[in-house]
């Protein structure tokens, strides 16, 4: 089977935000930016699955500007056999990301689609839930295991309470949580093979997909600074100033 | 805990924009490394260098190493991380892809290797002994030689060292005594016993391939004498399997100053049986292709081991609060501001910021020389390019490791009291930038091979060339409005190094103390008009940059606030390094040797 999995350019997870001057944004200019962490466990699962001899292909994508070409080379570099860029400068979200899969998918027929369950940056965690219900397959959500059966995955997911397992049939989609794996680091040779591996250059026109946004920023801020603390004399006056003061109880 | 991260950015700069590797595609290993692939390769390097050796290198420093039953064991997390190190195939960056090497030029292997030496030195040196014992075998073995050592080498599976000095030779190799006896089959017995030998035994890898200088009987005295060998740890089989030990052990491990985690060994070898690497009695130019390299290698731990100090200590001042601005508070919200805003704390930040970036310069400088030398289609090209690279070579070695001794102890400066403490890992960074002087020919020798041997050398004609590279740019951009700042301050310390040249070629022939005496300063001399010249000519391209609206502003607007910095603060030292010149040696030689 082939396994699809979409990785997003992302400003670096080391790097300090700075929001811009006039408020409409973070600053990207010359910043850092890689792939975001939780796609590289998506790629690091699907590769394991190959490796285990219960894959043939494992097909990359990235809808973001030209350089996300280089967070296409890095998933090759890991070990993803062919790419595909959907070149766009929108900021395009999660509805319209979920859509051009789903054009994607219908091409490609992949019987997996491995996701990160959210990118660090705008923390969305929708794209593969949407792209689950467009394609009316099942979804395996915050994944920390996936173990693949006759024609279906078991997905050990963390919710709140624990730990829960399901079984989906496939064709189906996992968003990947931090827990599901330990993200290898690409080898020299595979850095320098990956240079030569197909990487297609499409636009979200191929698939009949309008990027125009339905959100409008209304303004972006840095987190209020936090104030001072106080010493309280004893337990009394901490309740007193969490009812009172604080309104919290 | 100390933290690191890669310096990709500045290293960005240097090959993209400053030293535009893509113009060098005429040497074939640079027509290969594309920038998107350097960087591919820079930003994946930094990670597990950052993610995975740096974290090992506080607890290596504090455990080191053990000999047990005769073996020595790496600290915890080293064999794990060297099996990563293993499988990512970065060994063989730079070897010939005949033997399973990726063939990427010297210049971006040695940028990693700055990486890893920040990132933790006693670790890098493992792998970096081993690239040095294939610079040997690739220049002076057998093609059969090469076939049965260098893919296991290039692979990281042996390992590799270098076997010169002996309990009663260091300097002078003349002096060694390891003999080596001829077999019927070719081959020679090995006896003797060497130490101080980096990475002499560990256990990272199933072989340890050393060469070893020791000398044939009945052969020439001194260094005319000395042959090099290659000594395997354990015998290898017709099939290129591991068999048994070949009389080579361990002997003891050295308590040492620094450099902890790293196995610094006691040799012992016994009737071992060794090959002959290159021609008898020849031993001495087989080990030199590996010292020129390594070299370099050891003035790039300088560099590296200021990178990582610096970065720590900037963390600090900005988070440490003490003191109030002398320009009144900048941070009235709190009792005291950051010990950034002190002018005193700023010297020492500047000091290591205009020695790091501008010696970076200075090493990509030397790579491109190196790749240069080896691949360049034209022979005059490759020649000059030799010339310039015997020249600087050591005034590299002995300069990046004084200074990262000097920036080491700076950066500890900045944390106070807490610059002392272990944990904060600063006192480690002081311990173990203090080797870097001293091996690989002390930094007194390579202040001799400069005067020595490196002037003299084929009439002068590397000085020479040197002077016409930094007069040519003098030429071109004395009337360059931008670069005004700078122009007037490099032709007077250009003027003064060649007054310095003539001083010594005029005194130095009647009486050599006075070129002895002067030799460290007259290096010194050199490196900060190298230095002045690389920075004068990199605010040339960040100037070019801020106008064309190319690149990071702020990123190229502190080149120049640091080029200032090194123009106003750090090159007039050379002033007083030719008066020191110039004094002489009769009061260094005045002493009567009981009278110290
Ligand atoms: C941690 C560590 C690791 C090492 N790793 C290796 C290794 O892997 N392989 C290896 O073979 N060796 C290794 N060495 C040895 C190292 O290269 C020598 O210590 C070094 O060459 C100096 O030799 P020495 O110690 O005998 O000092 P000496 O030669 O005794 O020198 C003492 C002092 O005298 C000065 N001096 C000596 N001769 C002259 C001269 N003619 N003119 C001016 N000054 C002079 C020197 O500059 C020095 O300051 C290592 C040493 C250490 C401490
Ligand atoms: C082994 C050891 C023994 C000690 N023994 C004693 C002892 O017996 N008794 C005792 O009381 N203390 C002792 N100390 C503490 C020592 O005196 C302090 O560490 C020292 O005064 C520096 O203070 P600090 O560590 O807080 O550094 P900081 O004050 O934080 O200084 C950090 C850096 O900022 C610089 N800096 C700070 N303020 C300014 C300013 N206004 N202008 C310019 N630069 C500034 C400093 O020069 C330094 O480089 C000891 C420390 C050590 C490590």
């Amino acid at each position: 089977m082939k396994i699809l999995v979409p990785v997003k350019r992302v400003i670096d997870y080391n790097v300090k935000v700075r929001v811009k001057a006039d408020n409409t944004g973070v600053e990207l200019a010359n910043v850092k930016m890689s792939m975001n962490p939780f796609d590289e466990i998506a790629v690091e699962e699907a590769l394991r699955i190959k490796e285990a001899g219960n894959a043939e292909e494992i097909i990359v994508v990235s809808i973001g500007p030209a350089q996300a070409q280089e967070t296409l080379r890095t998933a090759l570099a890991m070990g993803a056999d062919r790419a595909i860029l959907v070149k766009t400068d929108d900021l395009v979200e999660p509805l319209a990301v979920a859509k051009i899969l789903k054009a994607i998918v219908a091409e490609e027929t992949p019987e997996l689609v491995i996701l990160g369950k959210q990118a660090i940056d705008d923390d969305c965690n929708q794209t593969g839930q949407m792209l689950a219900a467009l394609l009316e397959w099942p979804q395996g959500t915050f994944a920390s295991e996936v173990k693949l059966g006759e024609g279906t995955v078991n997905v050990t997911r963390e919710v709140d309470g624990g730990l829960e397992t399901v079984k989906l049939t496939l064709p189906a989609v996992v968003t990947a949580d931090l827990r599901l794996n330990e993200p290898r680091y690409a080898s020299l040779p595979n850095i320098m093979k990956a240079k030569r591996k197909p990487l297609d250059t499409k636009e979200p026109s191929d698939y009949g997909v309008d990027t125009a946004r339905r959100l409008t920023t209304l303004k972006v801020e840095e987190p209020a600074k936090r104030a001072s603390g106080i010493i309280v004399e004893n337990i009394a006056e901490l309740v007193t100033k969490l009812r009172d003061e604080a309104g919290v109880i | 805990m100390p933290t690191y991260s890669a310096p990709v950015k500045d290293i960005k700069f240097l090959l993209h924009d400053y030293f535009n590797l893509q113009k060098l595609e005429h040497i074939p290993a640079f027509a290969e490394a594309t920038p998107d692939l350097l960087d591919a390769i820079l930003d994946e390097a930094a990670k597990i260098n950052e993610n995975v050796f740096q974290p090992l290198n506080l607890s290596g420093d504090g455990q080191g190493c053990r000999l047990e039953d005769g073996k020595v064991i790496t600290p915890d997390g080293f064999k794990e991380a060297y099996a990563q190190y293993l499988e990512g195939g970065w060994q063989g960056m730079t070897g010939d892809v005949k033997y399973g090497g990726q063939g990427l030029p010297q210049t971006l292997g040695l940028l990693l290797n700055e990486i890893m030496v920040s990132a933790n030195w006693g670790f890098a040196m493992y792998p970096g002994l081993t690239k040095g014992a294939t610079e040997s075998i690739y220049a002076w073995g057998t093609d059969e030689q090469k076939e049965k050592y260098l893919p296991k080498m290039y692979s990281a599976e042996w390992a590799g060292t270098m076997n010169l000095t002996e309990p009663h030779c260091g300097t002078d190799l003349g002096l060694l005594t390891t003999k080596a006896v001829p077999q019927d089959d070719g081959s020679y017995k090995i006896t003797g016993t060497k130490i101080f030998i980096s990475a002499g035994d560990h256990d990272l890898t199933e072989n340890i391939i050393h060469l070893v200088l020791a000398k044939i009987p009945g052969g020439p005295d001194g260094v005319k004498g000395i042959s090099l060998f290659i000594v395997p740890r354990d015998i290898i089989n017709d099939d290129g399997s591991v068999g048994a030990n070949n009389g080579v052990s361990c002997g003891s491990l050295e308590e040492k100053m620094g450099i902890h985690s790293n196995a610094t060994c006691v040799m012992n070898y016994d009737e071992a049986t060794g090959y002959l690497l290159g021609d008898k009695h020849k031993g001495m130019k087989a080990m030199f292709t590996m010292m020129n390299e390594a070299r370099l290698g050891v003035a790039i731990q300088g560099l590296a081991i200021a990178e990582v100090a610096q970065q720590n200590a900037v963390a600090y001042a900005n988070d440490r609060l003490q003191g109030r601005a002398l320009t009144g508070p900048q941070n009235p919200d709190a009792k005291a501001d950051p010990i950034m805003v002190h002018p005193d704390v700023r010297r020492m930040l500047m000091t290591n910021r205009a020695f790091i970036e501008g010696s970076r310069a200075m090493t990509v400088w030397a790579g491109i020389l190196v790749d240069t030398t080896r691949e360049h289609p034209d022979e005059a090209e490759r020649e000059k390019a030799e010339e310039l690279l015997a020249l600087i070579t050591p005034v590299l070695k002995s300069y990046l490791t004084d200074q990262g001794v000097e920036a080491a102890s700076r950066a500890l400066q900045c944390f106070g009291g807490h610059g002392y403490i272990r944990e904060w890992g600063m006192e480690q960074f002081l311990r173990d930038s203090r080797i870097a002087p001293i091996y690989e020919g002390t930094n007194g020798i390579q202040a001799m091979d400069l005067i020595g041997r490196k002037l003299p050398a084929n009439g002068g004609a590397a000085i020479r060339a040197y002077f016409e590279m930094v007069q040519t740019f003098i030429d071109d951009n004395k009337t360059n409005d931008a670069l005004s700042n700078y122009m007037p301050g490099l032709e007077k310390a250009n003027g003064r190094l060649q007054a310095a040249s003539m001083w010594l070629m005029q005194n130095g022939m009647s009486n050599p103390n006075n070129a002895g005496a002067g030799a460290h300063y007259y290096l010194n001399l050199l490196a900060l008009v190298t230095m002045a010249y690389f920075w004068a000519d990199m605010a040339k391209k960040a100037h070019e940059m801020i106008a064309a609206g190319e690149g990071d502003k702020e990123f190229l607007e502190n080149k120049l606030i640091t080029a200032d910095f090194f123009y106003g603060h750090m090159l007039p030292e050379t002033a007083a390094l030719k008066a020191k010149i110039e004094a002489g040696a009769t009061s260094v030689m005045g002493l009567d040797a009981h009278s110290f």
